[in-house]
């Protein structure tokens, strides 16, 4: 209200007091709220004689976990158990970002593709997965192949070595000590690449040149593995899966559960990331893609020179949110019996009481999860846009 | 037709390989689906004898599965519920009746609903809510969820937005929070943690419980969105405002979220569908939804095996309400969008 003039000068009526008392009363009301369900709890926590505190990480576990990437049995600690079950999240969310990106981006243009048959069955794509809870679509994936596929003995055998079955999918692995000279290899073919790729970045900017990166890069990913493998003395052997009694022997497996959540996880998001590859390649103006035809670009190169580089601009930022709801859906795995940390830390819960703890080691583990992929991206975003001006 | 989908080699290519992936695909679905498919058994062993699919064990179980445990007798009184909250959905996408009448037409709405869910008046037999299931749970839990996270959200986003820094940081810390973790997280601390922080002897109700929990994970994101609507107001109508010298609350009732809400009307909807979907994940603090009713379907010793059948029947319940709402908001969008053309 405008003040009359001549009105007194009441504290109660100056913004500056008013805001101060209402901050007073918010962090009193929010710090009361705290402190009544803390002290609730407290009491509730003695009523009840559940202990408090994180001891129980050091206490022996009692229970199997299905599949790990870390050694384990039943005789290890809590802590132990957790680090499996986080680090079984993250293979679910690295896998699934990694695979997702990919058939994401490829939806995505082909929904912006001239073949009027294409686009349709993306667009169909789009909106069937999109709508459809993903705790349905893994359920559904989870019933195709514990119900549909056939039992060990009957199992499908596509490739030789690699069997099919409702027990999962069987693969055959490499072993040796070649195996660890082979994977050095090709990490550094992996950093030979990129160092030619910025040398030559670097060089096209300086004198105009283009540097055929694809050819040089052909041959250091099977050079360098290929020479790793002479020099460990040609130590490599094929580890096939065989048919024993009831079950699979040696080889490599992804169980069912696994299966499951990764193709649910990347069904599921390659919708959302199709429409945000879509919207970002939609954001380059037309008159873009006319200049570049002609100047006599084809259509992929016009894709990848002229108009991804500036999509990526708009595209990064919603981009990190799925990534992020990708891994927060992770969590999802518990209702198929996959162990992540959500399953773990759930029979960790029903076994010590300690709900509260272990609700927190679940949130704690997700918020850093969440907070180092938006640094990265946040990371990668200003990097683009430091080229794109 | 050579323009769209022969116009290149590789575009030749494409159209080929996906003709050819769909005749492999489809006759074999549909064969699946209708020609193989049982229709009508006694039991799921007469399912079995065939190559398709089982369609019997739906018609076996649709009643369990659209209405969970809710006493076989009295089913006709959540069909009606759903069929009123749905008649309510529909009312309200009619944007006529956007007023304050449309608020009291909801009110009613949910008292009816509530009767015939509850009972225990007009001669209805009283039904308590650990018995309810399936669709009407599913439903009230995606209506009532956004509808009280709604005015929590915007509470938060004018918070986060409010230049008193205890405030803004309590209302940042918040968002920050709940929108870091996943639903899951937050239902188990319903579920589980909730019952510890109230004082002993007082117990609240399961289902009212989730609720809690997906209000105040909407809310977060409800928040995030409102706040978009509220930062693209241009700052002459918040000092236009503060010029004709209406209080704080006065300017954001009667200027601002008027036109904040507007804009962020279709992304409010996407938030709508998405919670919609994700009451789904009550199935795991055993809320008796739609999903758990399906799954409960599937333990029937007799009929076991046919998840597919039953994920299929119920997927598309899901994508019939998400499918509708996702086009909807997609006219509105169109719509409202012209408004906004110079």
């Amino acid at each position: 209200m405008p003040r009359k003039p001549g009105s007194s000068r009441k504290i109660w009526n100056d913004p500056k007091f008013r805001s101060v008392i209402y901050q007073i009363l918010a962090i009193l009301f929010v710090a009361g709220g705290i402190w009544y369900l803390v002290s609730n709890t407290l009491h509730n926590l003695s009523a009840r004689n559940i202990a408090t505190g994180f001891d129980f990480l050091t206490r022996e576990a009692g229970f199997a976990i299905g599949e790990g990437i870390i050694d384990y049995t039943p005789a290890d600690t809590y802590s132990t158990a957790l680090t499996v079950g986080l680090l079984n999240t993250l293979r679910a969310a690295v896998i699934g970002i990694f695979l997702a990106t990919i058939l994401g981006t490829i939806i995505g243009i082909a929904r912006l593709s001239s073949n009027w048959l294409i686009s349709k069955l993306a667009s169909v794509y789009v909106e069937v997965m999109r709508n459809i809870p993903l705790l349905l679509q893994l359920f559904f994936w989870y019933a195709i192949i514990s119900e549909s596929f056939p039992g060990p003995r009957q199992a499908y055998n596509p490739i030789p070595g690699v069997f099919l079955s409702n027990r999962g999918l069987k693969m055959p692995t490499l072993e040796g000590a070649g195996v660890t000279w082979i994977l050095g290899g090709l990490f550094l073919a992996i950093v030979l690449t990129l160092v030619l790729a910025n040398w030559a970045r670097r060089r096209q900017e300086r004198t105009g040149e283009i540097f055929p990166v694809l050819k040089p890069a052909l041959v250091l990913f099977i050079a360098c593995p290929l020479v790793a493998w002479f020099i460990s003395g040609a130590d490599l052997a094929l580890n096939v899966p065989e048919l024993k009694g009831f079950n699979f022997r040696g080889g490599m497996t992804i169980t069912p559960e696994f299966a499951a959540l990764l193709l649910g996880l990347v069904i599921y998001t390659a919708a959302f990331i199709a429409e945000v590859v879509r919207s970002g390649i939609q954001s380059v103006g037309k008159g873009q893609w006319e200049a570049s035809s002609a100047l006599g670009l084809k259509r992929g190169l016009i894709l990848r020179l002229v108009v991804l580089p500036q999509a990526l601009r708009v595209i990064i930022p919603p981009m990190t949110s799925q990534y992020l709801n990708l891994t927060k859906n992770s969590s999802l795995a518990v209702a198929i019996g996959y162990p992540d940390i959500v399953s773990v830390v759930n029979t960790t819960l029903n076994q010590t009481g300690q709900a509260i703890e272990g609700i927190m080691i679940i949130m704690a583990a997700y918020l850093t999860v969440s907070l180092s992929i938006s640094v990265f991206m946040n990371w990668y975003n200003k990097r683009i846009a430091l080229v794109e001006r | 037709m050579r323009e769209q989908l022969f116009n290149s080699p590789t575009n030749s290519l494409l159209t080929v390989l996906s003709v050819w992936l769909l005749l492999m695909a489809i006759p074999a679905l549909f064969d699946w689906a209708f020609m193989q498919a049982k229709f009508s058994a006694q039991s799921g062993q007469e399912c079995r004898q065939v190559e398709g699919a089982c369609w019997a064990f739906i018609g076996e179980k649709h009643r369990l599965i659209l209405f969970g445990t809710y006493p076989y007798a009295e089913q006709w009184r959540p069909l009606l519920a759903v069929v009123a909250l749905v008649a309510l959905l529909l009312l309200s996408t009619w944007r006529k009746l956007w007023n304050i009448w449309l608020l009291l037409v909801w009110v009613v709405g949910m008292t009816i609903v509530g009767v015939l869910m509850w009972g225990g008046v007009l001669g209805l037999t009283y039904v308590e809510n650990s018995l309810w299931g399936g669709l009407p749970v599913t439903l009230i839990l995606a209506t009532f969820g956004i509808a009280l996270a709604f005015p929590f959200g915007v509470v938060l986003a004018l918070g986060r937005r409010s230049n008193m820094p205890a405030i803004k940081t309590l209302c940042v810390t918040y968002i920050e929070l709940i929108r870091g973790v996943p639903l899951i997280s937050l239902l188990f601390m319903s579920s589980v943690m909730l019952p510890l922080f109230l004082p002993e002897g007082m117990t609240i109700d399961k289902l009212l419980r989730a609720l809690i929990a997906i209000v105040m994970f909407a809310a977060a994101y409800v928040a995030e969105t409102v706040r978009g609507g509220l930062q693209a107001i241009p700052k002459g109508q918040y000092e236009g405002a503060d010029s004709l010298g209406l209080t704080y609350w006065q300017q954001m009732r009667l200027i601002i979220l008027p036109q904040a809400l507007k804009i962020v009307i279709p992304p409010l909807v996407s938030i709508f569908i998405a919670m919609f979907k994700d009451t789904s994940l009550v199935v795991i603090i055993g809320i008796f939804d739609l999903t758990l009713a399906a799954k409960a379907a599937l333990t029937d010793p007799a009929w076991q095996g046919f998840g597919v059948e039953v994920y299929i029947f119920i997927s598309a319940i899901y994508f019939v309400f998400c499918y509708s709402m996702s086009k909807y908001s997609q006219a509105l969008e169109r719509r409202l969008s012209t408004g906004h053309e110079r």
